[in-house]
């Protein structure tokens, strides 16, 4: 794997938020990763584990003023966190997209669809409002809404969610982007339209040869749409491995007990496995190995200092200083 | 099983949603329409379906906390179809609810203790000189101290706040509890411990459970009974098992075969369904489902299919003609025995005290605190 074909590196990335009174809250630490061309990272974790203010990191959408971010976030050679914001909003809805979970506040409903994917085209573009249109139309087809003729001088009180979810990706895919991140794309749709849009999705990735950053909370997702995954917990990347590696072979602890907690369809087991206890407070951190508190497998060792990033495998690291966890069984 | 609790006759409620200028109704939902089915004492009976399906309108008219518009509820051998708010008592404390979002749901100016002992003295279930006692006796109960009594719910996790709400449905020790979506805002680790809360407690007090959920694998962990429905309508209902080895409806069968399970390139055939949810305000003629439906034919377009079959039965014309059933259920397969025993650890924790799923550790104030083994 030559260092050409990484679309997006992400070293050493912080995130610290300053709240009232001197408050700071560390969301993101020390936070590396890497995307290849076309390549679909899932980014897993629960509530407040850091994958959504990661992803605004890179899209360069955190607020300036409360939020400080450091390290290096290279995309195609570039480093974004240097960039001017000039440069960053010519990059942002081109080379760079995202769709967000809720498809109802994220387009602006005094605009038909049509206008909101055509201001994209125009403002990168430069296409005519007439080009920008039949290019609009061109993508409603792309994403299987239907008669998009028509569609196109809809508002979106007038669309289901999962069609606003498609006019979402749309609009995200209208400059043909290199690297598209989307967050919780089918979290607030209901199972069969859940079922449409990952098809779609699946469909999307084969044709347009994007790279894909998907942020979800359901492994059942990544399972069927990742290539490869990273799992966070409280701010920290804790293991990342190959899809298929990661299923039948998990490393860390944290993402066994995920695995666990998850009711099987084959078995029903009288009482489901579960991660006792809670994420830990990211104003007032561990010591140690973060999920420490929670470990099933956690020694004196553990609490002491960081665990160690262990490298088991080409492209399988795990931060646990137990792993491989083969070992603790015998 | 011990008997029937609960008795649902063809039960429907429209909802007028446009009034014309004279407040005549100009549009009218019928958000569940002719539904029936009946709940033995302990047992879980799922109600699953998508959003606007009518899952949750049926769950509030089985508590009448909204009143049906025509059909019979049968609660404990007596007809509360007809009672008034005042005869109504006893059925509000024998039957309780639990909502989707914790957040929503408790007052945020009463500390725990009063959310817990206000049934308590409402019901007159317990005297004042024993209300005290009997608030940490549910609050051990559900897996939080008792010494969090005098706490407010914002100092208090998701997981935890459902754990009160939890309580407060059995402070009146009902016979009942409707769970309406109980684990859907919370995160996976914490669902798990939620779900087995339930189970335990179910087990131990004899509950009966109404689950309305849409994800279906925590449906096939904790149901007896599923029934699958689909705009206002009951369109399959069946024992777990057999719904799921041999689902009857083409809607189930879509349903079954979008679960996400996690195994990559898990076997499965994927039922990928064209278009939308019809709307309930213009739902079409004859079966609901035939736009979307792969099997729909001239009959289907034009004659609604009652629910027929049993104790397996669906509301299909095609039902005994549907090819079998094989691979629409993602098939997973077992895991990889060291995987599985590194599982188990996080199954039988030797520390635990109490019930399945009791957290010992601390509340969202301080935290940190740790329990080590």
């Amino acid at each position: 794997m030559s260092a050409a074909d990484h679309l997006l590196e992400v070293e050493n990335l912080k995130v610290i938020f300053h709240g009232d009174r001197g408050r700071t809250t560390h969301a993101v630490d020390c936070l590396d990763l890497t995307v290849r061309r076309g390549q679909t990272l899932g980014l897993v974790g629960e509530s407040g584990c850091g994958k959504s203010v990661t992803a605004l990191a890179i899209m360069g959408l955190l607020p300036r003023g409360s939020a400080e971010v450091s390290g290096r976030i290279r995309f195609d050679r570039t480093d974004l966190l240097t960039l001017p914001d000039r440069a960053m909003r010519n990059l942002r809805g081109d080379r760079l997209a995202m769709i967000f979970q809720e498809p109802m506040t994220s387009l602006n409903p005094m605009y038909s669809i049509g206008d909101q994917i055509g201001e994209t085209l125009i403002r990168h573009r430069s296409l005519s409002r007439r080009q920008a249109r039949a290019r609009t139309i061109e993508l409603l087809r792309l994403v299987k809404i239907p008669s998009p003729e028509q569609r196109v001088d809809d508002y979106p009180h007038r669309l289901s969610g999962g069609m606003r979810q498609r006019v979402m990706i749309a609009l995200a895919l209208a400059c043909d982007p290199m690297l598209l991140i989307a967050d919780e794309p089918t979290a607030a749709l209901d199972v069969t339209i859940q079922a449409q849009i990952l098809d779609l999705m699946l469909d999307l990735k084969a044709s347009t040869g994007a790279a894909i950053i998907l942020i979800t909370h359901d492994l059942g997702v990544v399972a069927e749409v990742c290539d490869e995954v990273a799992v966070m917990y409280a701010g920290e990347i804790v293991e990342r491995a190959p899809v298929n590696v990661l299923f039948s072979s998990p490393q860390h602890p944290y993402t066994i007990g995920l695995l666990a907690s998850m009711p099987r369809l084959d078995c029903r087991d009288a009482e489901l496995a579960a991660i006792d206890g809670m994420v830990p407070n990211m104003a007032a951190l561990p010591p140690g190995c973060r999920f420490a508190p929670r470990c099933p497998f956690v020694r004196e060792i553990c609490t002491q200092a960081p665990p160690p990033i262990v490298r088991i495998g080409p492209s399988h690291e795990s931060r646990c200083i137990r792993a491989p966890l083969e070992q603790v069984l015998s | 099983m011990s008997g029937l609790l609960l008795e649902v006759e063809d039960v429907s409620r429209q909802f007028v949603v446009r009034r014309s200028v004279l407040g005549r109704p100009a549009a009218v939902l019928t958000a569940v329409d002719g539904v029936s089915f009946s709940l033995e004492a302990g047992e879980t009976l799922a109600v699953v379906g998508e959003s606007g399906s009518g899952k949750s309108t049926l769950g509030r008219l089985v508590l009448r906390l909204i009143d049906p518009t025509a059909g019979r509820i049968r609660f404990d051998g007596r007809d509360v179809t007809a009672l008034k708010e005042r005869e109504l008592r006893p059925l509000r404390r024998n039957a309780q609810l639990i909502f989707q979002d914790p957040y929503a749901s408790l007052n945020p100016r009463m500390t725990v203790g009063q959310i817990l002992a206000e049934p308590l003295a409402l019901h007159g279930i317990v005297p004042p000189s024993r209300r005290a006692e009997r608030v940490n006796e549910l609050l051990r109960l559900v897996g939080l101290e008792p010494r969090m009594i005098s706490r407010y719910p914002h100092e208090f996790s998701g997981g935890q706040r459902q754990r009160i709400a939890i309580a407060r449905a059995l402070a009146v020790e009902p016979k009942l509890i409707v769970c309406d979506e109980p684990v859907s805002a919370l995160d996976v680790s914490i669902r798990a411990q939620v779900i087995n809360l339930l189970r335990d407690l179910q087990q131990r007090l004899g509950l009966s459970y109404i689950f309305i959920s849409h994800d279906l694998a925590v449906v096939k962990h904790i149901a007896d009974r599923i029934a699958v429905m689909h705009l206002g309508r009951i369109v399959e209902i069946g024992p777990n098992s057999t719904l799921f080895a041999n689902p009857r409806h083409p809607y189930s069968r879509a349903l079954l075969s979008a679960i996400p399970v996690s195994e990559p390139g898990a076997k499965r055939e994927r039922i990928i369904l064209r278009g939308e949810t019809p709307s309930a305000l213009h739902p079409p003629k004859g079966c609901a489902f035939h736009a979307r439906c792969p099997f729909a034919v001239a009959r289907c377009r034009t004659e609604q299919p009652d629910l027929v079959g049993g104790a397996h039965a669906a509301a299909c014309h095609r039902a005994d003609e549907l090819p079998p059933a094989v691979n629409v259920v993602p098939h997973q397969g077992r895991l990889p025995r060291a995987l599985a025993r590194l599982v188990d650890a996080f199954r039988h924790r030797p520390d635990r005290q109490g019930g399945a799923g009791v957290d010992t550790v601390k509340t969202a104030g301080g935290m940190g605190a740790a329990r080590m083994p």
